[in-house]
């Protein structure tokens, strides 16, 4: 099952009955309108072939010109693109705010930031990273590439995948738009009361976090589904479950996560607002509430959340192991159901974080065995890679040397959390800078270094030009010396017990050398960011020309154009392998007889990937982006007052009435 | 057309196709789990469904700080929120006619559903207002009061959405939109008020019984 592939073994061709199924749309005695006959007066693309082909569809699934055009595109590669750079644009700005944060630790007793800036800096560093930057870049990716790796036309839901962004996008401006005028949340990324309750933290910072929250994780949700629902019902024919590339198993995954983690914080957040803004008294204990309350309800999301920034990125990493060690992936079934594993195991840990709040013994006992279980997927999962990578043939090109990097300071930080997931060690580091540097490992070397290699991998797909080579591989030692030097410091300097949180130091400490070499490391770092955004830069307008498939992968999306036209394919893929474009090296088997004038799409079955339906998919519509607008007046009016949701849900009524209401002819919106 | 023939014409680097199956007799539209806005709402369900979860835990873990329940105030009222209740489970029935009739696309007997359910949905409403008014509690009492709340709040905005949602589908059928696909929006509306009504029935029994037994 996992043998290289060698031969045109797999390229037979199933029989049709297991194509697809056949059956009536009706119910049974039912003369549905489903099942009409298609008019003979539209084109269909079992008439026309070649460039004239690719022209019309692109027509027909292209976006308009113009701002309009524009704002109401609902091609999932457009805003797959805006979520990616989007995201991208906040990991620099949450990067600038940590650079800004270590120069002020550089040196003891260091006059550089203000205590109050400080802590708003931290926050704004810790909330950027986690809500603005680690959700939305793994869903990104998943809007630009599942839709091309399961062989789709377009996400199944793609007016919710434009809203999603706007509302994502305006959540962010929002926050930061704050912070310049110094009403930035101070609290901390997880903002826990009473610190953040309405007594201790006056004024409007926390409720700007609290909204944001709401922003993004609304925008992350629906995501999410779309994600679930594409991988579930369009995939391509003949993609059974076994042929679904394994980073659309980790993004499938992690939108289950994200359906199920989510709402937690959303609760914890409304209950905070609530309590600052209409006065109840949830986390109030002189009236009967609870602080832990909102502890418990943090971490029920705050940990699966780990795991929703780890998830996409084990995704790119096999993605790019199994294409530069030129074989398929050793212990596919295993990769899977480790993926599965950590989907469910992220959920039993969330008390761990609560180790020194004084839980009951045994509770507290539990919570560790459960918090190393999932080292064990873990651990399965770098072994495949690995095996594939030993049995295979690897290519060191820059994506894979990302991809190696993460190995190591992932494993590092692996090892620092095993130290932490033991009750007494946790309780003499808890909230010292060895947290904060486990936690870069893992965050960093976890997400941050699988991404940059994604990027390399991806940037012909995206662009049609390749990036740098060379420049690439200075980027790589620049990151990962650079990011070493900042982080392995800083085990030392909380071993020597120098809280997080504190804006400054004493010389008698003796902690001014080890973070002054963490703020070294931290500039270089930095400077691999500006290289790397120069590769971006100038290999977008100079770098050579890509083939469809310059590194000769095996998933569809390299079977698109670099990069792709509006209708992704040209005819949607017939899938026999788990890696298609290896099985199929001279001609691609494919469906004909959908609509050229019209956008329609193959919806199949969820375990078999049976052709069932054609369906038709959105066309364009400004209504997502104008309920986004209204959304975002509803969230930001409510911090203000109550009553801005009960007149803002008339706009926001009326928008969407304006989205789902029919437009003239075409049939089957929504 | 291209069956096995490469083609000379594609844009370099891309492969030539091979036909091997043709979805020009493919229905356009199914129902039920057949069709991903199905998925959709189910996905919504779950979303929604754990915010429930959460929120119905977050009340029993407030039970549990305080031992006492409820917090300085009477269990609230009986009457109007069974009456809501029984309309509820009364909906059940014209609801699943509408997903039947939608189903055997029956324009005629859907207008007719769709407008009894919109009915339906705003008699909840009004009875919901009348609840409101007898919780014998608000929500910035104390952390009884607050939770108790949250959970109506909860609710009615789903009871909301879904009434509006109806009267527009309603209002979308007597349109000339009012075929094809349509039939089958109408059976993934007629789901999502099974959600509703499920959603509410554990929350009456806490909100309105539980105090009384506790
Ligand atoms: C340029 C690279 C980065 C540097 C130099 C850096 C530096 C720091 C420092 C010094 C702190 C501790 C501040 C304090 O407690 O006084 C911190 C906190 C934090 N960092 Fe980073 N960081 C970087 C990248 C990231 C990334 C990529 C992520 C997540 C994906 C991240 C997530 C966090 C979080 C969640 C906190 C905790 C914030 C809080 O205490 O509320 N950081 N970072
Ligand atoms: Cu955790």
């Amino acid at each position: 099952m996992t043998r290289a592939l060698t031969s045109h073994e797999f390229d037979a061709v199933p029989e049709v009955t297991r194509l697809a199924t056949g059956e009536r749309g009706g119910l049974p005695g039912v003369q549905s309108e489903a099942d009409a006959p298609p008019s003979p007066d539209e084109l269909r693309d079992d008439q026309v072939d070649g460039p004239e082909l690719s022209a019309r569809l692109a027509k027909t699934w292209g976006t308009e010109k113009g701002l309009i055009g524009a704002l109401s595109t609902v091609d999932h590669k457009i805003i797959g693109r805006r979520y990616i750079i989007t995201a991208i644009i906040f990991l620099f700005l949450g990067g600038l705010s940590a650079v800004a944060m270590r120069l002020q630790l550089a040196q003891p007793e260091s006059k550089l930031i203000s205590p109050d800036l400080y802590n708003q800096l931290f926050t704004m560093h810790g909330t950027t990273m986690m809500f603005l930057f680690g959700v939305p870049i793994g869903e990104a990716f998943a809007v630009y590439l599942v839709p091309l790796m399961v062989g789709a036309r377009n996400i199944a839901f793609p007016r919710l995948n434009a809203f999603s962004y706007y509302v994502y996008l305006f959540g962010g401006i929002m926050i930061w738009v704050a912070f310049m005028l110094n009403i930035g949340p101070d609290t901390g990324w997880f903002s826990y009361v009473p610190l953040a309750g309405p007594e201790f933290s006056p004024g409007k910072r926390v409720d700007f976090w609290a909204q944001m929250i709401t922003f993004t994780e609304v925008a992350g949700i629906a995501v999410a589904i779309s994600v679930i629902v594409t991988v579930f019902k369009m995939r391509a024919p003949g993609m059974t479950l076994d042929r679904i590339p394994l980073f659309v198993w980790a993004e499938l995954v992690n939108s289950f996560v994200i359906v199920f983690a989510l709402p937690a914080v959303v609760t914890a957040s409304a209950m905070l607002i609530l309590d600052r803004l209409v006065g109840t008294h949830f986390f109030n204990p002189a009236e009967g509430g609870d602080a832990l309350l909102y502890q418990h309800l943090f971490w029920f999301f705050g940990h699966p959340e780990v795991y929703i920034i780890f998830l996409p990125a084990t995704g790119w990493v096999s993605a790019i192991v199994v294409t530069f060690a030129r074989r398929q992936a050793f212990g596919y079934i295993a990769l899977v159901l480790s993926l599965i594993a950590t989907g469910f195991l992220s959920f039993g840990l969330w008390v761990h974080h609560m180790f020194t709040t004084g839980l009951p013994q045994l509770g507290a006992s539990f919570f560790t065995a459960s918090s190393m279980l999932i080292a064990i997927p873990n651990g399965i999962q770098i072994f495949c890679w690995i095996a594939t990578l030993w049995d295979g043939r690897p290519v060191f090109r820059t994506p894979l040397l990302f991809v190696i990097g993460f190995f190591f300071i992932f494993v590092a930080g692996g090892l620092s959390g095993i130290m932490l997931a033991s009750v007494p060690l946790d309780t003499q580091v808890h909230d010292t800078f060895f947290v904060v540097a486990h936690f870069h490992y893992v965050l960093i070397g976890g997400n941050v270094f699988p991404l940059l290699g994604a990027i390399y991998y991806w940037f012909p797909k995206f662009t049609g030009r390749m990036m740098s080579e060379r420049l690439g591989k200075w980027h790589f030692w620049l990151a990962f010396i650079g990011f070493n030097v900042t982080f392995f410091p800083m085990h030392i300097t909380g071993l020597m017990g120098m809280p997080r949180r504190v804006y400054t130091y004493l010389p008698e400490m003796g902690w001014g050398n080890l973070n002054l070499i963490s703020t070294i490391g931290a500039v270089l770092f930095f400077a691999s960011f500006v290289l790397f955004l120069y590769n971006i830069i100038s290999s977008a307008r100079r770098g050579p020309v890509a083939e469809p498939n310059p590194w000769n992968a095996g998933t569809l999306e390299w079977a698109a154009a670099s990069p792709p036209l509006p209708q992704n394919f040209d005819r949607v893929p017939v899938v026999t392998n788990r890696e298609p474009l290896w099985a199929n090296r001279d001609s691609l088997p494919v469906v004909a007889g959908l609509s050229v004038e019209n956008r329609e799409q193959i919806v199949s079955t969820i375990t078999h990937g049976r052709a069932d339906l054609r369906e038709s998919s959105p066309e364009p519509s400004i209504w997502p982006f104008l309920t986004a607008v209204a959304t975002t007046i509803t969230f930001v009016g409510s911090i203000f007052t109550p009553w801005a949701v009960v007149w803002g849900s008339i706009p926001l009524a009326l928008a969407l009435m304006g989205w789902f209401w029919p437009k003239t002819s075409t049939e089957d919106e929504r | 057309m291209t069956a096995g023939s490469p083609d000379p014409q594609v844009p370099s680097g891309l492969l030539p196709h091979r036909i091997v199956l043709n979805a020009r007799q493919m229905p356009s539209y199914s129902y039920g789990p057949r069709s991903p806005i199905w998925w959709g709402t189910l996905g919504f369900c779950a979303v929604e469904g754990m915010g429930f979860v959460l929120a119905v835990g977050a009340y029993f873990y407030l039970v549990f700080v305080n031992g006492t329940w409820p917090l300085s105030a009477p269990a609230p009222d009986l009457f109007w929120s069974s009456l809501h209740t029984v309309l509820m489970l009364g909906s059940l029935y014209p609801n699943y006619l509408a997903k039947r009739n939608g189903e055997r696309e029956d324009l005629r007997k859907v207008r007719r559903d769709l407008v009894i359910m919109s009915l339906i949905g705003v008699a909840l409403l009004g009875l919901r207002t009348m609840e409101l008014g007898t919780t014998h509690v608000k929500w910035d009492h104390n952390a009884y009061g607050s939770i108790v709340w949250l959970l109506l709040g909860l609710h009615t905005a789903h009871l909301l959405t879904d009434v509006v949602d109806t009267i527009v589908l309603a209002v979308l059928m007597f349109t000339r939109h009012g075929h094809g696909k349509r039939f089958s929006d109408v059976g993934d509306n007629a789901f999502y008020w099974y959600f509703v009504v499920a959603s509410w029935l554990p929350i009456y029994v806490i909100i309105y019984w539980f105090p009384r037994w506790w």
